[in-house]
């Protein structure tokens, strides 16, 4: 596995429950749930969760229609120190209504960027971590959660000038709809093998234009398009990481301590439009051969 | 696909919307075909007065011919969005000082373009750059407005103008703002449409009443107009001093989405969102 940034075997110092019980032994990070994978980001007991469970602010949407609402609207909001560094962590649960994105969610995760923004102006330097497991907008709250997505994107843009940001696709949700371009907004993406990024999901792409256009019973296929080895490769996202704890964490130690990035990916209007003009529509393509023009070297 | 069962709705299988393009030339007197080499026939780009000052018009409309199989019905592609975004640089980059240009996002878009060769060459990233492009617009002073004449649905939305200052549509059956369109919400959320319909009547954000949006407090303003499909001369007049009155608010107000969650509308359908936001606010700062 190649990574874009040197990654060491981690240090023990740092919380985490679930410490590699030796040097070959993997440690999945997917395995963790949402709230286990922020926490083990941070230094040892230098963390607090912001709204957590026991606040129980739930979505009032979800009643009327017989859902059961989560305490925590299954979105996880941490904050602590990264390497000393103030950091907020913001952790979606794929086990929570695929980690869609609702009202309340939405406004604890753009509450959570405006607070660090307000933090950088006054001085207090806070970068944030985005674990992003998720299909997108909530269907069941459907305008709310798109509303919600164009208030993180301003959020998020604004916080972007004054401190990194770091998304992660671990898997194995992947990161779809309307959050794949909070995906593409952050200042560094990183990926896993298992994890996936893109706009439109297989399913809806084949329910719209037919198992021709997609199948989405084709795992081979889907991660040929979506999964990490592929977006890395093509200079879609800045690491390339394997489900391990340890490496996933100096992972995004390392990017937050690289700060903000001299251009952000989604600043590269002509670069990106050049590479469109230059593609033959006439066929569909192996997603293999777009490496080669797209390669990460000429990405930057 | 339809996202109305109106008989207004235009969007029907071989019966392209045309809404985006009537709008845009009534408002421009121009038919915005493009100079730029690079810009697809389905972005319509002008510079037209608006109150006696220059605005940059953008729209992205149906085009049959297009290069890419699954951006041909006026959805929203790699092309349009990448399109847009340079547009909207540019309207930055040569105004850069003194008052900002306004920037005129006229809104037709029934879907992002759902296609394998979209997802292979990141439409996410497409989305994102022109979604960049609008809010570091607004964020640099240029007024950005966002004229909604018929669908402005998901990723398309995000796209082209939901990062706008001021978001006004035309109060008409055929104007839908949504999530996602109707039959295929209903499928993924294990619905019949009749059920959707229903459970839309009660719960204001599943509606697909351009008025129930209205009530969620992102609109600034609903437009009335006598003929949504067929714009005529007072409308167009309606319609321009709604532009221009919304580009004068949005010089005086914050340069951020705050006006959507703290209208007087989002004080009654948005508690959730006030709620959440005072309970972070509160417990954020104990530690600093």
């Amino acid at each position: 596995m190649t990574s874009g940034t040197k990654v060491s075997p981690e240090d023990t110092g740092t919380a985490n429950p679930t410490q590699p019980q030796s040097s070959t032994q993997r440690d999945s990070f997917i395995e963790l749930n949402g709230r286990e994978r922020a926490i083990a980001l941070f230094d040892q007991n230098s963390w607090r969760e912001l709204l957590g469970p026991f606040d129980r602010i739930e979505s009032p949407w979800l009643m009327p229609q017989n859902v059961t609402p989560e305490a925590d609207d299954g979105c996880i909001i941490i904050k602590g120190k990264i390497d000393g560094a103030s950091t907020v962590v913001i952790s979606m649960e794929s086990a929570f209504q695929g980690g869609s994105l609702g009202e309340v969610s939405g406004a604890k995760i753009c509450a959570a960027l405006d607070l660090a923004c307000r933090d950088n102006e006054n001085g207090i330097k806070t970068s944030a971590v985005l674990l992003l497991e998720t299909g997108g907008v909530r269907l069941t709250e459907a305008n709310l959660g798109l509303a919600a997505v164009a208030e993180i994107i301003s959020s998020l843009l604004s916080l972007r000038k004054q401190a990194p940001i770091v998304c992660l696709s671990a898997g194995t949700v992947g990161c779809f709809g309307g959050m794949s371009l909070v995906a593409a907004l952050s200042s560094y993406m990183v990926m896993t093998v298992e994890g996936r990024l893109g706009l439109n999901g297989p399913e809806v792409i084949e329910q719209e234009h037919g198992v021709e256009e997609f199948d989405s019973s084709d795992r081979a296929l889907i991660w040929a398009i979506d999964g990490g080895e592929q977006r890395y490769a093509t200079g879609l996202a800045d690491v390339l990481v394997k489900d391990d704890v340890g490496e996933i964490r100096a992972a995004v130690k390392a990017l937050l301590k690289k700060g903000v990035p001299s251009t952000n990916r989604s600043e590269q209007v002509e670069l990106y439009r050049n590479r469109i003009a230059a593609l033959n529509t006439a066929t569909q393509w192996d997603p293999a051969d777009l490496r080669k023009t797209w390669n990460r070297e000429n990405s930057k | 696909m339809s996202t109305s069962s109106t008989k207004t709705d235009k969007d029907k299988e071989g019966c392209l919307s045309t809404r985006g393009r009537l709008w845009f030339t009534a408002l421009t007197g121009q038919l915005g075909k493009s100079t730029d080499k690079l810009d697809p026939d389905s972005v319509l780009v002008a510079d037209a007065t608006i109150d006696n000052a220059q605005a940059k018009f953008l729209c992205v409309v149906p085009d049959a011919n297009a290069r890419f199989p699954r951006a041909r019905d006026g959805e929203v592609g790699l092309e349009e969005a990448y399109a847009l975004a340079a547009h909207v640089r540019e309207v930055m980059n040569s105004h850069k000082t003194g008052e900002r240009r306004p920037i005129v996002a006229i809104v037709d878009v029934k879907s992002q373009a759902y296609g394998r060769r979209e997802e292979t060459a990141a439409i996410h990233q497409a989305a994102a750059v022109a979604a960049d492009a609008y809010a570091s617009a607004r964020m640099a002073g240029h007024p950005v407005i966002a004229l909604v004449v018929g669908q402005a649905l998901s990723g398309a939305f995000l796209t082209h103008g939901y990062q706008a200052n001021r978001i006004l549509a035309l109060d008409d059956p055929g104007v839908v703002i949504h999530a996602m369109h109707k039959e295929a919400a209903a499928r993924v959320t294990r619905r019949t449409v009749k059920e959707l319909d229903k459970l839309a009547e009660t719960i204001v954000p599943l509606s697909y009443d351009i008025k129930d949006y209205a009530k969620l407090g992102i609109l600034y303003e609903l437009l009335q107009v006598t003929d949504a499909e067929n714009p005529q001369a007072a409308d167009v007049e309606l319609v321009k001093k709604a532009i221009s009155a919304a580009i004068v608010d949005a010089r005086k107000g914050p340069k951020d989405l705050s006006c959507r969650w703290l209208s007087k509308e989002a004080a009654t359908t948005r508690g959730a969102t006030l709620k959440t936001r005072e309970a972070m606010f509160a417990q954020w700062a104990k530690d600093n």
